[in-house]
C-alpha cells in the first residue's frame, strides 16, 4: 500500500540520523576515546601526535580533591532536589488539589521561575547575596543586625542550592499535580465515608497511588541535578571561594575550557555519564523491589 | 446552613490558602524586585532597594542598551533558537513519519539508539564537537551554537512526536493514497497538521532550552560583539558587577520578553515543559 515503497524512508530518517550521528553517537564515542589519550590541544596538529596514556586519567580521579568536592557537592544536591524539590512540590500539589477556586492561577505562578533561565536567576539572588548593600544584608542591617557574607565559604554551597531547587519546584508541581487529579474523586468518597479523614487519605491513597509519577519525579530530580551548571557558573565560578562549590559539571567545564586540559575534561565528562546511568538503574532497581513487594 | 458550612470550612481553607499565597509570592517576589530596582540609580539601590523608586528612571536601560550592545545580542539570540526550534521540528516530524508508518530492518537499533542518547548529558558530547566547531572554522558563530543544540534536542523530540503520531489513525492516510495522494503530500498534508499539539510541544522546548542555555553558548561564542543574551548578561555580571541598578535592568532586559510569551502561552509552555516528563 501506501507505505510498501521503502525509498521515501531514506529522506524521512536519513536527515535526522546523520545529525544525531555527527553531534552525538561519533562525539560521544570519541569522547570515551580521548579520556584515554594526553591531548595536547584540542585539535590534532602534525608532528604533536597525542600520546596513548591508559588509565592515567582515571587514576587521577582518585587523588583529585577537587573530584572530591564536586562529586560530594553534587550527591548532596541530589539528596537536596529530591528532599526539597520533589518535597515541596507534592506539599503544593496537594494543597492546590483541595481548592477549587484559584488552581490555574497557582498553576501558573509557580511554573514561572522555571521559565526563567538560570543565568538571569543566579545574577538575581548575587544581587540579593551582595555584602555591601545586598537585599539581604539590607534585611539585616534594618534589624540592627551585622553584615553577612552569604557567599563565604561555610555558606556558599547551601546558598548556590536555595535558588538552584526553588526555581524547579513548579515544574515537579505541574507534574504531580497532574498525577493527582487522574485520581479518581470516587475513591476519596469511598475512603471518607469509610471514615477516613483528609490527612489519613494523603498517607493511604494519594501516596501509594502516586509511586509511579513520584518515580519519574525522582529520576528527573536526581539526573536533573547531575547536571547543574548554569546557575552555579554564574554565581560563584570556578567554585569560588576555594573551591568549595565545584560541582561536576562546573568542574568538568573548568578544567576543559578554563584550564585547557581537554583529556582529564573528557574523563570527568565520561564520569557523569557512568553516575547518571548508575543513578536511574539504582533508581529503576528500586522501583521495581518496591512494587513486588506489594 | 451558611453560617455552619462556614464553620466547618474556615481553618484548613484559611492555612491551605495562606502557604499557597506565601508561596505565590516567592516565586514572584523577586522578579518585582529586580524590576523595581532597575528604574533606581545604584546608591538607591544599595540603601532602600524595597522602596518604590524616588523618580522612575530609565537611565540603566539606557546604559544598558547603548554601552553593550543589547540589541545585538537578542537578535543574535533570537536567530539561534528560532533556527533550533524549526531545525529540531522538521527533523523530529521527518523521524516520527519514518519510524511510525514503514516497517525495516534495524528499526528496533534506531529506535533504542535514540533512547539511549536521551541519556547523554551535553558535557559528554562538547569537547569533540568543539573540536569540529574549531577544525570547520565556525567558532564564534551562530551555526556553532545551534548545530549541537538541535542535536541536544532532536532525541526528545523524537520521542515526542513518535508518541503522538502512533495515535494518529492511518485510515485518513489509505484514503488519500486511493485518490492518489504520494507519500509526501500525504506527510505534508496530513500527517503535519494533525501532529500541530505535538510539534508546538517541541517548539516551545526546544526555543525555551535554547534562548537560556548558558553552557553551549560559552563554549561556543568568545568574541563578545557576537554575544548571545545569556552570554552577555554574564559578562556584564563581570565587568560591571558593581552597578547595582545596571545589573537589575539587564536581569529585567533577560527576562522581559520571557514574562511576555509566558503571559500569552502559559497553558502551552506548562504543557510544553513538562510533557516529556509525564509521558515517562
Amino acid at each position: 500500500m501506501l507505505y510498501k515503497r521503502k525509498w521515501p524512508l531514506l529522506l524521512f530518517i536519513v536527515p535526522g540520523l546523520l545529525f544525531m550521528f555527527v553531534f552525538l553517537y561519533i562525539p560521544f564515542v570519541e569522547n570515551i576515546k580521548n579520556s584515554f589519550f594526553d591531548m595536547t590541544a584540542i585539535i590534532e596538529m602534525p608532528g604533536t601526535k597525542w600520546k596513548f596514556i591508559g588509565l592515567e586519567n582515571y587514576k587521577k580521579l582518585f587523588v583529585d580533591q577537587d573530584v572530591k568536592t564536586a562529586i560530594f557537592n553534587s550527591m548532596k544536591m541530589m539528596v537536596l532536589t529530591v528532599v526539597f524539590e520533589v518535597g515541596i512540590a507534592f506539599v503544593l500539589a496537594v494543597m492546590v488539589s483541595q481548592i477549587k477556586k484559584l488552581q490555574q492561577v497557582f498553576r501558573t505562578v509557580y511554573f514561572f521561575p522555571v521559565v526563567i533561565s538560570a543565568t538571569a536567576i543566579g545574577l538575581l539572588f548575587k544581587l540579593f547575596y551582595n555584602y555591601d548593600g545586598g537585599m539581604l544584608n539590607q534585611i539585616l542591617e534594618h534589624f540592627g543586625k551585622d553584615a553577612i557574607n552569604w557567599l563565604s565559604p561555610e555558606l556558599a554551597f547551601i546558598m548556590v542550592c536555595i535558588p538552584t531547587l526553588w526555581s524547579y519546584i513548579g515544574f515537579y508541581f505541574v507534574i504531580l499535580l497532574t498525577g493527582l487529579s487522574d485520581i479518581s474523586d470516587d475513591i476519596y468518597e469511598a475512603a471518607s465515608i469509610d471514615g477516613c479523614g483528609h490527612f489519613k487519605q494523603v498517607f493511604h491513597i494519594t501516596l501509594p497511588l502516586m509511586k509511579p509519577v513520584f518515580f519519574t519525579c525522582v529520576t528527573l530530580a536526581l539526573t536533573g541535578a547531575l547536571k547543574v551548571f548554569d546557575l552555579p557558573w554564574v554565581m560563584v565560578p570556578n567554585g569560588a571561594p576555594q573551591g568549595v562549590t565545584h560541582f561536576l559539571g562546573t568542574y568538568m567545564y573548568q578544567v576543559t575550557f578554563g584550564l585547557s586540559n581537554f583529556d582529564y575534561g573528557s574523563t570527568l565528562a565520561f564520569l557523569i555519564v557512568i553516575l547518571g546511568i548508575v543513578i536511574s538503574r539504582l533508581v529503576g532497581l528500586f522501583t521495581k523491589e518496591k512494587e513486588e513487594g506489594r | 446552613m451558611v453560617t455552619k458550612r462556614n464553620k466547618k470550612i474556615k481553618p484548613s481553607r484559611v492555612i491551605i490558602y495562606t502557604v499557597l499565597i506565601l508561596w505565590a509570592i516567592t516565586t514572584i517576589f523577586p522578579f518585582v524586585w529586580v524590576i523595581i530596582n532597575s528604574f533606581k540609580p545604584s546608591s538607591e539601590v544599595l540603601t532602600s532597594s524595597f522602596s518604590l523608586p524616588k523618580a522612575f528612571s530609565g537611565d540603566n536601560y539606557i546604559t544598558a542598551f547603548s554601552r553593550l550592545n543589547v540589541l545585538n545580542a537578542y537578535k543574535n539570540s533570537l536567530l539561534i533558537s528560532c533556527s533550533v526550534t524549526a531545525g529540531v521540528m522538521v527533523l523530529s516530524a521527518l523521524m516520527s513519519f519514518g519510524l511510525t508508518r514503514y516497517q525495516f530492518k534495524g528499526k528496533k537499533m534506531i529506535q533504542s539508539l535514540i533512547i539511549a542518547s536521551l541519556m547523554f548529558p551535553v558535557f559528554s558530547t562538547i569537547i569533540p564537537v568543539f573540536r569540529m566547531i574549531v577544525s570547520w572554522g565556525l567558532l564564534n558563530k551562530n551555526i556553532a551554537v545551534i548545530l549541537p543544540q538541535i542535536a541536544g534536542n532532536l532525541s526528545f523530540a523524537t520521542v515526542v512526536v513518535t508518541g503522538f503520531m502512533q495515535n494518529v489513525p492511518i485510515e485518513m492516510e489509505e484514503a488519500a493514497y486511493m485518490e492518489g495522494a504520494n507519500v509526501f503530500q500525504v506527510f505534508g498534508r496530513i500527517i503535519v497538521p494533525l501532529c500541530k499539539p505535538s510539534l508546538s510541544t517541541v517548539a516551545i522546548f526546544s526555543f525555551l532550552w535554547s534562548y537560556n542555555d548558558l553552557f553551549v553558548q560559552n563554549i561556543m561564542i568568545r568574541d563578545n560583539t557576537k554575544f548571545p543574551i545569556s552570554t552577555l548578561l554574564q559578562q556584564i555580571s563581570s565587568l560591571y558587577g558593581t552597578d547595582f541598578g545596571l545589573m537589575a535592568a539587564s536581569v529585567a532586559i533577560i527576562i522581559i520578553p520571557v514574562v511576555i510569551v509566558y503571559i500569552f502561552l502559559q497553558k502551552n509552555i506548562v504543557k510544553g515543559l513538562t510533557a516529556g516528563a509525564i509521558k515517562g
